[in-house]
């Protein structure tokens, strides 16, 4: 992805905790995400001033994924939620 | 990283699907709301739920309809005991739920009990300021149903003229920052003006476009011959559909659902019985789905005299289609039962008058004749409509019945055209 795209969780989309498994969720119109520990951590992420490799850098510090492997994953995770429309570009 | 949801979970509801009034000023051909609103029109029906749930005086005229609605109070209780339960999604869904004059404070309680707040509505009688109230009181999205592009096509269809006004309110969604979906029934009618209806929905600025063929129950039942499509038009529609979904990805989600009448494989509907939604009619009936009232059992409880926790969990109505015991040896044998559970129990009954059989609309149903001679019918409709002869009763067979329009009060007892 672009070092000039800054992604955020779109107006229209919410994060919530499950209070039957304790998963956090990423609700929208009429619709709902269960996301894992990781996916929850990178979207607490996507504050629409960090670009994927530093949003990718920030979500792997502490663990054992290289730079590459993580960029990776965040990419691929931001790109699916692109294509639902739920990240716009840029700070709130 | 992201999991598909839903998956080895025990049964809990995710959504709500709160019916807040039956009301409606249009009266489409394909309204999925009962067919029978009365008592007095349901006492030579079959269905014990329609006798036993329906409230005295319901559907006897709008103001005692109204009367038999759950309250404010009610409709908050029943939020935080479906909230309580996991339920995450709130859609405020009717007839019209505009019709409810308290629906701002039903917003507010849908939002203080930690909903994401869907109104379901046709927009007929919507003004500004009241969308700006219902904004205010926490509405999260706004689902507006278009019968057509075609103004006078979709007024045949609702019964009433009404597509200037819903233009005028996706607009003023649009213009508040509220997320829209445009939806839209699809039946023999429209398919055809597929790409414009796209095209107004991207005109209109909506996130989502549902493009949801017309399911075969209840007045769209009645109404069948008018409305299920050829196959050829189908086909063309969707490869519209897909084209446009391409086109339109990351800007507005497009949907073809199709209709299963020309699938061969049933819907998995409402993602199986009581797993995953949870509806509350009007009146106070909880129900596994919209049209499960129509069954003559089992009899489904009220959350006026139980709570809805032992409703979902130990409520013969909520377990009567639960995992696979009630299933005919078709399903019980078919390595696709943990796919679409046996398909819709409703079409299930309405074709064949047994609940607990096999989805006609499934290949393997014994009764898949049913559905076969449907599509015959509307592609001889379609061929003789094409070769441009008027089509008459009579000569050949293929002629465009007459629709069949719901009516309030509901006196008339719709006929059952799985006898034909």
């Amino acid at each position: 992805m672009a070092t000039d795209y800054f992604p955020r969780l779109s107006g229209k989309a919410r994060l919530r905790v499950d209070r039957v498994s304790g998963a956090t969720f990423l609700l929208y119109p009429e619709r709902g995400l269960r996301l894992n520990a990781t996916a929850a951590a990178i979207l607490s992420l996507c504050d629409g001033c960090r670009n994927v490799a530093e949003i990718a850098r920030a979500a792997s510090h502490g663990t054992d994924i290289g730079p590459g492997e993580s960029e990776r994953e965040v990419g691929t995770f931001l790109a699916d939620l692109a294509k639902r429309g739920l990240l716009e570009n840029g700070p709130a | 990283m992201k999991q598909t949801h839903l998956n080895g979970e025990a049964d809990r509801p995710y959504t709500l699907v709160a019916e807040l009034t039956y009301r409606c000023p249009l009266r489409c051909l394909y309204c999925s709301n009962p067919t029978v609103l009365s008592r007095a029109a349901a006492s030579p029906s079959p269905s014990a739920n329609a006798r036993t749930a329906l409230p005295a005086k319901a559907g006897a005229s709008p103001r005692a309809e109204a009367q038999s609605e759950l309250s404010t109070e009610e409709w908050t209780r029943v939020m935080a005991e479906a909230e309580a339960l996991g339920a995450m999604q709130l859609n405020l869904s009717g007839g019209e739920p505009l019709a409810r004059t308290d629906l701002e404070a039903l917003i507010s309680a849908g939002r203080k009990h930690g909903f994401y707040v869907n109104l379901i509505t046709s927009a007929v009688g919507l003004s500004q300021d009241r969308l700006l109230n219902l904004r205010a009181a926490g509405l999260d999205a706004i689902q507006i149903s278009f019968q057509d592009e075609d103004a006078e096509a979709a007024a045949r269809m609702a019964g009433r003229n009404v597509h200037a006004p819903k233009l005028a309110a996706a607009a003023w969604a649009r213009a508040m920052g509220i997320p829209l979906t445009v939806n839209v029934v699809m039946h023999r009618e429209n398919l055809g003006r597929i790409a414009a209806i796209i095209t107004m929905a991207e005109r209109l600025g909506a996130d989502r476009l549902e493009l949801a063929n017309a399911q075969y129950l209840g007045w769209a039942l009645a109404n069948r011959d008018l409305l299920l499509p050829d196959r050829a038009s189908l086909d063309r529609a969707r490869a519209t559909a897909a084209e446009a979904r391409l086109r339109f990805q990351g800007r507005m989600e497009i949907l073809f659902v199709q209709p299963d009448y020309h699938t061969d494989r049933p819907r998995a509907c409402m993602d199986g019985w009581g797993r995953r939604y949870l509806i509350v009619n009007p009146y106070g009936q909880a129900l596994p789905c919209q049209a499960a009232a129509s069954l003559p059992n089992p009899v489904f409880e009220n959350v006026r005299q139980r709570g809805l926790k032992a409703i979902w969990e130990l409520s013969q109505g909520f377990n009567a289609f639960r995992g696979e015991a009630w299933m005919s040896p078709t399903c019980r044998g078919c390595e696709f039962r943990a796919v679409d559970h046996g398909g819709c129990r409703c079409q299930a009954f309405q074709l064949t008058g047994d609940a607990a059989a096999t989805d006609p609309a499934c290949s393997k149903s014994p009764h898949h004749h049913l559905i076969q001679s449907s599509r015959a019918r509307a592609d001889l409709l379609a061929k003789s409509e094409s070769a441009g002869a008027p089509a008459r009763s009579g000569q050949g067979g293929a002629s465009s019945p007459a629709p069949i329009y719901r009516t309030f009060p509901a006196t008339v007892t719709v006929p059952f055209p799985g006898g034909k």
